[in-house]
């Protein structure tokens, strides 16, 4: 196990290396003059000059590469060219707010959907089977602002129960106003149900049909028993796997759900930095999203390996 | 396998190309029943056909052009106007008919979906299999590569790309392929290792073939239905990266109809105007449901007991 995990964490090392030079290549090569862009008309050609020496852009690519790495290993990620404030504060609040709707939608989403799965995944191609698998299709299939739209459709403006957008006041946080949370945390909760619920469906109906199962069930065991002592346990292992994966999905879908809804977080952050081309925000935002998505991979590979004893061996 | 009847002789003789014409029109019919078969595939064609129609003649089928501003007969604006009979699905804030609109919203999404997949998937085969095929170190170094582009969540990877490269057609067509690229790699990559080791493709070795004549035409034949899995599972999710682009304003840019842009902008009139957003919202949404339904049943049908073609 520990060869294992010393193996996995040396791969992961050489991933974020390849994720923060790739960033760092995409944003070289990104179209625009930043001195310009940030002193507007009255920029003289001199002004200009002084900036970019500043801002340190006149110095060979690798030199500012590994400055930037060291620098976010120190914890100090530069400073905002469009706000000038430094980027640590904005991204503290930030995370807190993705992760609280991250959290909101985790925590109703999964129960359900294993259960549904479980549901489904027990009697195949029954009508309760057939509804959940088409179910999931459709909630696999909806893009995020199709289902946000709707659920702001019905739940805020036809029937008026919940605030259309989630926009926050200054000093406000989601626990002041918790409802503005409930709408994207539901949007986000559709694909997630979805994709897990599959994945449950499959994993149960693949156990129900090993030999193990139908020597419990020819014992004359009862079945909500079979289901609790023999299946559960066998079938919840590739769940907990794709629970963990399917972080990147959750972590695209914020960046859409925020948008929708006007959330402060992360993702509607990034958009901001990319209209504004605020580089070393949006270098810093999708250093820290790339970077949660592959360490939760991680996670995922760990469990994994640390529940099943065939993978850790291969 | 379909391919034997023209691998049999390599001469071109009309009769042989005709035979094997009819051969292939006789197998798609009896794979077309399969499908029809699973209830996915029963709701799917039906979708995906009429998305098909839309897709190829929808600007021409359209009652009004795209981006012509209503006018009522009093020569106000037909502003926000409901569904009716003489706006199906109602006007926009400009006037400008709702379902020409989206009709015409089909060609552009579906095309650039389609090409970016396209594109996505030759080059992912051209690095999975040269990387196979290679092995060695570049095996090594061309995978780690791809497992660091594939440890971007796809999304936030095209809007990286897109905002170096800036909102184009052209360049929203590279960003697909670039996020389609890494996951059909690996795929391709594992499909060529199988076939490396297959006595058909050592004998080819022996026989002293060279590098490009057992890759195009000894391993590249064997892995087209692999290909084809991942055609049509790349394709939804292309259109719905290329829909969020769309919706976040980076895609294809005003006049021109884009779904996404379209339910964007719909919001703000949500509770007075509900048609504005949910006539694209529900064209994307039945396109990817179609799609992925389509995809669903021929899964299933491929797994079926294989009927004797007539």
């Amino acid at each position: 196990m520990l060869r294992y995990i010393i193996r996995r964490l040396g791969l992961i090392i050489v991933t974020l290396a390849v994720i923060s030079l790739a960033i760092f290549a995409i944003v070289e090569i990104l179209p625009g003059d930043v001195a310009k862009m940030m002193l507007k008309q009255n920029a003289t050609e001199e002004s200009l000059d002084r900036l970019r020496e500043q801002l340190g852009l006149y110095r060979p690519w690798y030199e500012r590469y590994f400055d930037w790495v060291w620098g976010v290993l120190r914890g100090d990620w530069g400073t905002s060219y469009v706000t000038g404030i430094p980027i640590s504060e904005i991204l503290g609040r930030r995370v807190v707010h993705s992760l609280a709707l991250a959290l909101f939608a985790l925590v109703f989403g999964i129960p359900l959907a294993v259960l549904a799965g479980i549901w489904a995944g027990i009697r195949p191609d029954r009508l309760a089977d057939r509804i959940m698998s088409m179910v999931g299709m459709v909630g696999i299939s909806m893009p995020e602002f199709v289902t946000g739209v709707i659920f702001m459709l019905v739940l805020a403006s036809k029937f008026e129960l919940l605030p259309p957008t989630s926009m926050m006041l200054p000093g406000e946080t989601p626990w002041t106003r918790p409802q503005i949370l409930v709408l994207p945390a539901l949007t986000l909760t559709v694909v997630l149900f979805a994709y897990i619920m599959r994945m449950t469906r499959a994993s149960v109906i693949e156990v129900m049909q090993s030999a193990y199962v139908r020597t419990a069930t020819l014992k004359g065991i009862p079945m909500h028993q079979v289901v609790r002592r023999h299946v559960l346990p066998n079938a919840m292992l590739p769940t907990i796997t794709i629970i963990a994966a399917n972080m990147g999905y959750m972590l695209g879908g914020l960046i859409i759900v925020e948008n929708v809804f006007a959330y402060p977080g992360l993702g509607q952050m990034l958009l901001f930095s990319i209209q504004q081309r605020d580089f070393p925000l949006l270098e810093s935002l999708v250093l820290l999203i790339a970077g949660t998505y592959a360490i939760s991979n991680l996670l995922a590979d760990l469990s994994y390996a640390a529940l099943d004893p065939r993978i850790r061996v291969s | 396998m379909a391919t034997e009847g023209y691998i049999a002789g390599s001469g071109f003789s009309p009769r042989r190309v005709g035979a094997a014409l009819t051969h292939t029109w006789h197998k798609g019919l009896g794979a077309l029943r399969l499908v029809l078969r699973t209830t996915s595939g029963r709701i799917g064609l039906p979708i995906v056909l009429v998305h098909a129609v839309i897709f190829v003649a929808g600007s021409w089928l359209a009652p009004y052009s795209f981006t012509s501003f209503n006018l009522a007969e009093d020569g106000t604006l037909e502003q926000l106007v409901g569904p009716s009979r003489h706006f199906l699905l109602g006007t926009d804030q400009f006037g400008r008919d709702i379902l020409s609109r989206v009709m015409s919203g089909s060609t552009s999404l579906i095309a650039v979906a389609g090409s970016g997949t396209l594109l996505g998937i030759a080059m992912g085969s051209i690095v999975g299999m040269g990387s196979a095929y290679m092995g060695k170190w570049v095996d090594e170094v061309v995978m780690r590569i791809m497992d660091g582009l594939m440890s971007f969540p796809s999304l936030l990877m095209a809007l990286l790309v897109i905002s170096a490269l800036g909102p184009n057609v052209l360049y929203i067509v590279a960003t697909v392929a670039i996020v389609t690229t890494p996951g059909v790699a690996r795929v391709m990559r594992s499909a060529t290792l199988t076939l490396k080791e297959q006595e058909f493709v050592q004998s080819a070795r022996l026989r002293g073939e060279s590098a490009p004549y057992i890759i195009f035409r000894e391993i590249l034949p064997n892995t087209l239905p692999v290909m084809g899995v991942e055609l049509t599972v790349r394709l939804s999710y292309s259109i719905l990266i290329v829909a969020s682009l769309g919706f976040l304003g980076l895609g294809v840019q005003p006049p021109s109809p884009d779904w996404g842009l379209m339910i964007s902008q719909g919001r703000q009139f949500l509770s007075s105007a509900p048609w504005v957003a949910l006539a694209p919202a529900g064209a994307v949404a039945s396109l990817i449901v179609g799609v992925n339904l389509l995809t669903d049943g021929i899964r299933q049908a491929s797994n079926m007991p294989r009927e004797v073609a007539p």
